[in-house]
């Protein structure tokens, strides 16, 4: 098996530490990753002895306090705070989630390690350069696509029709799934990856949508879809509890029945 | 002083902010031919439209005969008379064509039986002018606006629509009066972007993070709403603030009025549905000024639930577990999350806690930005339009109902879009601009990237949220207030002192937070300025000193300029507009507003 490493000016060295203040109640340790794009030198582990007491109980409540009081110059994306956005996609005890609901004390060990999301170029800190994911996301059209005339008021579609839909339109485009799937660390740049054909199959059994065969016609392509292999990192992983694995074998059982 | 270039741009439209209403704005625009650009300080779908909930009014009719006089009639008591009731005419009239074209676009609305759009009760919407209420809220389970803007974001990639993605709008281009474009700071590499624009229209949002405990996501701190001060423009009814009765106790985070809606009731610490003594017709389902302060009351009197008897208790475990399943399973995540509640067996933990801004920057119906010159109270700022939660058109008056403000995105980031197709020329010349005109915004750029003071950001932040959050409450006081003026002057006073540890260019999230401060403690200031010189109690505006509403001398909108240097706050009004739209319903008279 080839042995792989990082090209030396991307290690990850040991970077600075941060005590507790004084009188500070239970700490807890965070390992953070640091990269400064506009300084020399390499990424860098920054280590920070938080007062847990103090925090509210998720992870995004810590990374606030950290650059509240202890490191303004932190950099991490946030917005919503209640898991809706999904801005503050990130790995954090080597599992990929969002911030704002994973709460601290969930994570088992003594210290707790923050990173950005794997595979991805980092911009800075835990800001991940989402700039492909969402060129993929574009490039299945999400929108609907129709031929017959719009009706004066609402398309009908029956609440069963509709039912079809759930579980697949509450994707948030965090970015979770897609950055822990390694057929994406691998041929990212051809394979649509989990999200983005999560959200393939939602247009295509939206009951309104007319396109179904154009959709598929442009999915049929040995990386766009087929580097699925359900290793089903991206449904373990879906802080939203979807299943973009079983989106995407629908997909291909699409593409099987229109042949046969 | 460093030196900065600017990299130069030239459309004829420029969207700042990509929310419900940005992307409507930008949209429509895009399809009348106009060369359209869109920034936004984060990707178009993490604007806090997200996060909205419950559903988007309209009278569709789809539950049972509806009419938009009603919904009109609605709105209009929900503004406690405030709103401009021409500007609520266009609204309510453009409301169904509005979600019908949403769900052309594809938005996976909920359904009836029939497979129509299903429409939940939501408070203060009722039947034949008061009578029973209604339901006429489109909703999308509980996730309406992430439905509506993910929907929307795909229409606008379906478009051409060029969007500046993470780029933090910095200020106005102002010439003479005259706003000729905007200036922006890229994050991911540092660079600053001159767009020149024949219209700029700003969609920036509320200003939720003014206080400590909000709904609002982060990034609402109205950047636009702070440009236009800086500009030398005036806002407007910023003293009007709502706070929403269901926030989750300790959270802050959203429990929907769609949860009411769906017969959900609130009960104090004697387990008594207290709502019925306070709104006897309207119950639970009042509109949400008048929930909010039955709360706070029960609360206050000693009534309040839990170990510090301190919040309310929110029912929904009498409901069918499939209703809560099919109808409201976004916050049944949420109150599990941020309250270990299971919303089947126990009650959720509420508070009345901030979460949008009827106030924000004065505009006419067709979105355009108008000022007071002179006797004139209706003078267009040319250039300069604005929509959504940072405008006050006014259509939500002193108190906003629930589901009117997603309504309100698209409609008037419609108009917008036809009065920009109706007043430009594609590709028309534009004056060259000169580099007076950006200079201060490069020089306050500096000043905060270097400032190097002895107060943290976070600190000055967290002064300003505390006197916000005691001052300028659910209930405000004439001490109150004046303690909050006294706060505000002492947070812009200690502005000078400000350090920001991060120096650099790239995503530099320190400064970029200094300069949302920036724009905060202006707004915070007019509005309790506002809230200080209104001496009467209307909608969300309750003055305890101050009980009743008084249309004699109070029925006009405040407007509020701010003096960036000296921290002053000018004050001024515009009459509110006692005339409708059409011939097709009369105005409106004031009367008592009881639920």
């Amino acid at each position: 098996m080839a042995q792989l490493t990082l090209p030396k000016n991307s290690q990850v060295q040991t970077g600075r530490h941060h005590p507790a203040p004084e009188g500070a109640g239970q700490t807890k340790t965070f390992r953070v990753y640091r990269y400064d794009p506009e300084a020399p030198g390499n990424p860098r582990w920054d280590t920070y002895d938080v007062d847990v007491e103090a925090c509210g109980p998720m992870v995004l409540d810590v990374l606030i306090h950290i650059k509240n009081t202890m490191d303004a110059t932190l950099a991490f994306r946030r917005s919503c705070r209640e898991g809706v956005c999904g801005s503050c996609a990130m790995n954090i005890g080597g599992r990929n989630t969002l911030a704002c609901t994973h709460g601290w004390r969930e994570i088992p060990g003594k210290d707790v390690q923050v990173s950005p999301l794997p595979h991805m170029p980092v911009v800075k800190d835990l800001v991940p350069d989402l700039t492909l994911f969402y060129a993929q996301y574009a490039s299945i059209e999400p929108w609907l696509h129709t031929d017959t005339p719009e009706p004066q008021k609402e398309w009908i579609q029956s609440p069963e029709d509709r039912a079809k839909l759930d579980g697949l339109y509450e994707c948030i485009l965090c970015a979770c799934c897609t950055t822990s799937c390694p057929s994406y660390w691998w041929n990212g740049e051809k394979y649509l990856g989990p999200a983005t054909l999560l959200q393939a199959y939602r247009w295509l059994v939206d009951s309104r949508d007319e396109a179904a065969g154009e959709r598929l016609d442009a999915l049929e392509d040995p990386f766009k879809l087929y580097r699925c292999h359900t290793i089903m990192n991206c449904a373990q992983v879906c802080p939203k509890g979807l299943n973009p694995a079983k989106a995407i074998a629908e997909v291909k059982k699409m593409l099987v029945e229109r042949v046969v | 002083m460093a030196t900065y270039e600017f990299i130069d741009h030239k459309y004829d439209v420029v969207v700042v902010g990509a929310g419900g209403s940005g992307l409507r704005a930008a949209l429509g625009c895009a399809q009348a031919g106009l060369k359209t650009a869109c920034i936004s300080k984060v990707f178009p779908t993490r604007s806090h439209t997200v996060a909205a909930q419950g559903g988007i009014s309209a009278s569709l009719g789809n539950m049972g005969e509806d009419d938009w006089r009603w919904h009109m009639y609605d709105t209009v008591k929900g503004s406690d008379w405030l709103g401009d009731q021409d500007a609520i005419e266009y609204m309510v009239r453009n409301a169904p064509a509005a979600v019908y074209e949403l769900e052309h676009w594809g938005v996976p609305f909920s359904r009836t039986p029939e497979g129509k759009i299903y429409q939940r009760a939501f408070g203060g919407m009722t039947r034949n002018y008061g009578e029973a209420p209604i339901q006429r809220t489109c909703a999308a389970a509980d996730r309406t606006g992430h439905a509506l803007l993910h929907t929307m974001y795909g229409q606008s990639l379906a478009h051409e629509t060029e969007f500046f993605i993470e780029y933090f709008a910095l200020d106005l281009i102002m010439d003479e009066g005259h706003c000729r474009g905007v200036t922006a700071w890229k994050l991911d590499d540092g660079s600053l972007h001159r767009f020149q624009a024949q219209l700029v229209i700003l969609a920036t949002g509320g200003y939720g993070r003014a206080y400590f405990s909000c709904t609002s996501a982060h990034t609402c701190t109205g950047d636009g709403n702070g440009m236009v001060l800086r500009a030398g423009l005036p806002l407007q009814d910023m003293e009007f603030v709502q706070f929403h009765p269901t926030g989750i106790y300790g959270a802050g985070c959203l429990i929907t009025e769609g949860a009411r809606g769906e017969g959900g009731y609130l009960t104090n610490s004697e387990g008594e549905r207290f709502m019925e003594r306070y709104a006897p017709s309207a119950k639970d389902l009042a509109s949400r000024d008048v929930v909010s302060r039955a709360m706070t009351i029960e609360i206050r009197e000693g009534r309040g639930v839990g170990p510090k008897k301190d919040h309310i208790f929110l029912h929904l475990d009498h409901l069918d577990p499939k209703v809560l399943h099919e109808r409201l399973p976004g916050i049944s995540e949420s109150a599990r999350i941020f309250a270990g509640v299971d919303v089947t067996k126990e009650p959720i933990p509420v508070l009345p806690t901030v979460h949008y801004n009827m106030g924000g920057i004065p505009t006419n119906f067709y979105s355009e930005v108008v000022t007071r010159k002179g006797r004139n109270p209706d003078e267009v700022v040319p250039g300069l339009m604005a929509v959504g939660e940072a405008a006050c058109v006014s259509v939500h008056g002193a108190n906003r109902l629930g589901s009117n403000s997603l309504i309100d995105l698209v409609v008037f980031g419609r108009s917008a879009a036809l009065r920009a197709a109706e007043a430009l020329k594609p590709g028309d010349a534009q004056p060259e601009l000169k580099p007076a005109m950006t200079d201060p915004h490069l020089a306050r750029f500096d000043r905060f990237r270097n400032a190097a003071g002895a107060t943290p950001t976070a600190a000055l932040r967290l002064e300003m949220q505390q006197a916000m959050q005691e001052d300028a409450a659910v209930f405000r006081t004439g001490e109150s207030l004046k303690s909050g003026v006294k706060r505000l002057k002492a947070v812009h006073a200690k502005r000078s002192d400000l350090r920001v540890s991060d120096r650099g260019l790239i995503w530099n999230t320190d400064l970029m937070e200094t300069l949302e401060l920036d724009n905060l403690i202006g707004q915070a200031t007019v509005t309790v300025n506002g809230a200080l010189n209104r001496t009467e109690s209307r909608g969300a505006h309750a003055r305890e000193d101050f009980p009743e509403r008084d249309d004699q001398r109070w029925m006009k909108h405040t407007l509020a300029w701010f003096d960036d240097a000296t921290g002053k706050v000018k004050l001024d009004d515009r009459p509110v507009h006692s005339f409708t739209l059409t011939n097709d319903i009369a105005y409106i008279a004031p009367k008592a507003r009881v639920y």
